[in-house]
Formats: structure tokens, C-alpha cells, sequence
């Protein structure tokens, strides 16, 4: 409600259960603004479904999400909070921007038409402005002479830039990576990361990043939160976490993760 | 273990130079020039049969094959089939997503849908519509169980052509359904999921990213039931309605030449068959342009 010192995060008591699995058991997390939060654990962890339910394409069972002050995909009446009409929830989604493990580009469009595509639809841009927008995002992420290309005949790597600037292109405050280097081979890594390396490095973007890869986290996390059977286990800076855990069970992952 | 040993203790008989520069042969297909010989052998037979037995009749093709009555068929039965397809075409996707829909009311409809009409024979579909006014003497336009807006007499609405293109609509309609199903779900999920976390509506993201990507899945089989309407529509003289093949009939009822009057009607069928498939396969090139590598 109160403007600037809001965060843009704001995660309390997030519960998920995926028929008689219990994903998330109860997950609190903030992010403030400009902050780059990683977030590490063992596969199942409930990571990615935490992600997901930041921008509701997973309904939490329980808890509530704020974003920049507002309950996402609730508005809340009397004492009660009901859900929003989808048109509400396209609002909100639209202003957070997700990168997927699988890149997910839209393998019918070029790499322009992928960025235009939702500045157009939703933030109704005309052509040459969601065009130039693309132009200039697609220098950013240093593939300007692959505008025209098809994702088909892109590296996987090339492929998840694509998709960084497809979400950059609709302006978010927020950027949420589910994992945006594990389905690439090893040499593809460094490209990505260096892409999310310097948009973190802008400290205009609040990021949210779910990955494997602990370098990337030593070097450009703000704070790293390591989470283990849908709760957090620890978290703090990166140097406290990532080289003198506290818990028992971050010291084994990582143990089995630097191997 | 010993195969091995033997076969590289043998000494070659020959020098680098013979391997290095041998000369080689394909194998010689003799089985190719001999089924060939005798397939053509064949087709020369026939066609000179076709030719010169003159029960085929030809001068009277040459007659009729663009006489008004004829053509007059020939659009009737090329507009029952565009305008059959397109509907059902229309009805397949509202069916399609009805059926995979979260609604259990909507997708059980949908699926009833799909089950009486593929399990009727499409003949039988029309005669029924055609012989609706037995049933429903008028029809109206209302909500449920409340008097109409409007009522009209049947057999003022149902006409040959309209049970014709009503009767086939919603028999391909079930057809169509599931041709659209398979081909949403050959989709990835994670499209679907992109365009949503993107904030585009469901229904942009269904007609701008899921439904272009479908479509490499539908056309073909679409292609096929546009083929099967094409030849179905002949069903429509059972209610004397004059299309290609009704048309050619009625002429050879008046000169007895049943035989060429029969070959107008499938030199016909075989010429749009031909044009619909080159349609069919532009159409393919078109949505397949993102899968080959410029």
C-alpha cells in the first residue's frame, strides 16, 4: 500500500499438494526491490512450483502472495479474499516475467515475432513499436542478426536468450527463472548466465532464480535460499550459505552438487 | 573369439593400389525391368481397351461433360462440400475444446456428441433431417420450455439442400472433433503455459499460439475427410437432390447412356479430387515453414 518501500515479493505461508503429495509445506519469502534472490535445492524440493505460484499459474492451496503491495490472483473483501476474473490475473502475470527450463519459444514465430507477440496482444503496442522493441532486446541479449530466425534453427542457448527477451519485452518488475540453464549442454551455459549476469548487474530488475548452477549464485545472488521437502531450509548470503551452511542437509547437497 | 582370429590372420590377395582404385558396379536390378515390362504391358491393354470398346461411349462424354446441367451438378456439389466442411470445421473446434474442457457437463455433451454421430450411417443422418417436419411440424427459436420468439413451418426451412448440408455438417462435425483433438494435443503444454505467464488471454493464446501449431497436425487428415465429403455429397440423391452424380443420372435416365454418363460424373470427381489435393499439399508447405531449417 505505502509506495516505495513496499517489496515487490512478498510470500507468506505458501502451501501446495499435488493430489496426496505435499509440495510446499508452509513457504515464507520476500525480495526486495533490485535484489537477486537464488534459490537452491534437490530436485522435488518445490522450488519451481514455488515459482509458479508467485504468478499463479499454480493456485497455492494456502498462503497469500503480494505483488508490489497487491494480493496476486485475490482481491481481498470483508475478511475474505476471492479469486480474480482471469482478466485481472493476465494483468498481473503480465508485469512479472518468467523464463522456462524448456525455453517454451513459439516454434511457428520467429524470434521478432516471439517478442512482439505479447507486447501486441496484451499491451497493445503497434507493429513498429513491438518490432522495435524486439530489435533492441534482441541486441541486448547479443543476437541482433538472428531477429529473423525461427527458434528451430537456434542453439538451445541462443533459444533461452530469445526467451529472456521475450519476457524483458513486456517491461516486467519482476523476472522469475525456473531453471533456465538445466536443459542446456554444458558449453551453452555461460551465454545465458552472462545474459542474466548483466541484467542483474543493471540493478534495476528484482530477480528470482531457481538453478543448479552454484557459481552463477556465489558471484550474482544478493541472497541465497535453500530449500529442501517444500520448506526453506536456510538462507542468507551467499557466502554465509553456499560455503559455511548452517544445516546439515545444505552441506550434503551441496557436497553432492560440487562433485 | 576365433572367428575374429582367422579372419585376420588371412593374408589379402590384394595390393593398396587394386583397393585404393576399384572400379565399382551397382548391382544389376534385372527384377525392376521385368515388373516394370509387364505393369505397363497391362495399362497399355487396358487403355487400349478404354479406347476403342464403344460401350465407354466416349463422343457422348464429349457431349455432356460441359453441358448446363452438368455444371449445374458440379457447383451444387462443390458448394454442399465447402459449405459441409466449413461448418464442420467450425463445429470440430467449439466440440474439440467443449470435450477437453474442466466443464463435466460441457465435455460429456461433447462427448455424446461425437458418439451418435460418428455411430449413425451419414444416409441415414439424411434422410432423417430431410424427413424432419414429421417429427417437428414447426420450429422454433426460444429458450427452454418457454413459448418461441419465432416459429416457422419445417418444410419451409428444410429443404433437400439444407437437411443435405445440416445432415453432413454434423456427421463430419464428430469427425472433425476428434481430428482437432489429436491435434491439440500434440501441443506442448509449455506453449500454452508461456503465453499465459506472457498475460495473454486464453483465448489469444489459443488462437495465436496453440491453434497455428495444431494446425500441422489437422491438415492432413482434414485433407482426407474433405476428399471422403467430396464423394459423400453422391449420397444426396437418395433425396433428389441434384448434385454431380444425381445430375449425370437424370441425363442418362432421358439416353440410356448410363455408362458415359457415369464417366462424366468420375472424370469429374478425379479433375476437383486432383485440385483439392494440390490445395491440400500448399497448405501443408505453408504450416509446416517453421519446422524447415531456413
Amino acid at each position: 500500500m505505502s509506495g516505495s518501500a513496499v517489496n515487490p515479493i512478498r510470500a507468506r505461508g505458501i502451501r501446495k499438494s499435488f493430489g496426496a503429495l505435499e509440495v510446499l509445506k508452509g513457504v515464507d519469502l520476500d525480495l526486495a526491490k533490485g535484489e537477486v534472490l537464488c534459490i537452491l535445492g534437490p530436485s522435488g524440493s518445490g522450488k519451481s512450483t514455488l515459482l509458479r505460484c508467485i504468478n499463479h499459474l499454480e493456485r497455492p492451496d494456502g498462503g497469500m502472495i503480494e505483488f508490489n503491495g497487491v494480493p496476486v490472483g485475490y482481491r481481498l473483501s470483508g475478511d475474505a479474499f476471492h479469486e480474480l476474473p482471469e482478466r485481472e490475473i493476465q494483468k498481473q502475470r503480465a508485469a512479472m516475467g518468467m523464463v522456462f527450463q524448456r525455453f517454451n519459444l513459439f516454434p511457428h514465430l520467429t524470434a521478432r515475432q516471439n517478442i512482439m507477440e505479447a507486447p501486441r496482444r496484451v499491451l497493445r503496442l503497434s507493429a513498429a513499436e513491438a518490432s522495435q522493441r524486439a530489435e533492441r532486446l534482441m541486441k541486448q541479449v547479443g543476437l541482433a542478426e538472428k531477429i529473423d530466425t525461427y527458434p528451430g534453427a537456434l542453439s538451445g542457448g541462443q533459444q533461452q536468450r530469445v526467451a529472456i527477451a521475450r519476457a524483458l519485452a513486456m517491461e516486467p518488475s519482476v523476472m522469475l527463472f525456473d531453471e533456465p540453464t538445466s536443459a542446456l549442454d554444458p558449453e551453452l551455459v555461460g551465454e545465458v548466465l552472462d545474459v542474466m549476469r548483466s541484467l542483474a548487474d543493471s540493478h534495476a530488475m528484482s530477480m528470482i532464480v531457481v538453478t543448479h548452477e552454484i557459481g552463477f549464485a556465489r558471484s550474482v545472488a544478493d541472497r541465497v535460499m535453500f530449500m529442501d521437502g517444500g520448506v526453506v531450509v536456510e538462507q542468507g548470503k551467499p557466502q554465509d550459505v553456499l560455503v559455511n551452511p548452517e544445516h546439515e542437509r545444505t552441506r550434503t547437497f551441496l557436497r553432492r552438487i560440487l562433485e | 573369439m576365433v572367428m575374429t582370429n582367422k579372419q585376420a590372420g588371412v593374408p589379402s590377395v590384394l595390393t593398396d593400389e587394386q583397393l585404393a582404385s576399384a572400379r565399382l558396379l551397382p548391382r544389376r536390378q534385372s527384377w525392376t525391368w521385368v515388373a516394370a515390362v509387364a505393369v505397363i504391358l497391362v495399362l497399355a491393354n487396358a487403355l487400349y481397351s478404354i479406347l476403342t470398346n464403344p460401350g465407354f461411349g466416349w463422343p457422348v462424354v464429349a457431349e455432356y461433360f460441359f453441358s448446363p446441367q452438368v455444371m449445374a451438378g458440379l457447383v451444387t456439389t462443390l458448394m454442399l462440400t465447402a459449405i459441409s466442411m466449413t461448418l464442420s470445421l467450425v463445429l470440430g473446434i467449439i466440440v474439440a475444446v467443449s470435450a477437453a474442457s474442466s466443464n463435466p457437463v460441457l465435455s460429456s455433451v461433447a462427448k455424446g456428441y461425437i458418439w451418435i454421430f460418428r455411430a449413425i450411417p451419414l444416409l441415414v443422418q439424411i434422410i432423417f433431417w430431410y424427413n424432419l417436419a414429421a417429427l417437428y411440424p414447426r420450429l422454433g427459436l426460444g429458450i427452454p420450455f418457454m413459448p418461441s420468439f419465432v416459429e416457422v413451418d419445417t418444410n419451409s426451412v428444410i429443404t433437400a439442400i439444407s437437411a443435405a448440408i445440416i445432415a453432413m455438417s454434423l456427421n463430419e462435425g464428430a469427425y472433425m472433433a476428434e481430428i482437432v483433438r489429436s491435434g491439440l494435443n500434440s501441443v506442448d503444454s509449455g506453449q500454452r503455459e508461456a503465453s499465459r505467464a506472457l498475460g495473454m488471454s486464453s483465448w489469444d493464446s489459443f488462437r495465436r499460439i496453440v491453434m497455428p501449431q495444431a494446425m500441422r497436425v489437422i491438415i492432413p487428415p482434414t485433407g482426407n475427410e474433405t476428399l471422403s465429403m467430396l464423394k459423400y455429397t453422391s449420397l444426396v440423391s437418395v433425396i433428389a437432390l441434384p448434385d454431380l452424380l444425381y445430375s449425370t443420372q437424370l441425363i442418362s435416365s432421358r439416353n440410356f447412356e448410363v455408362i458415359p454418363m457415369l464417366l462424366v460424373a468420375s472424370l469429374w470427381y478425379l479433375i476437383v479430387s486432383t485440385i483439392l489435393m494440390i490445395i491440400q499439399s500448399g497448405i501443408e508447405r505453408h504450416f509446416a515453414r517453421s519446422v524447415v531449417r531456413p
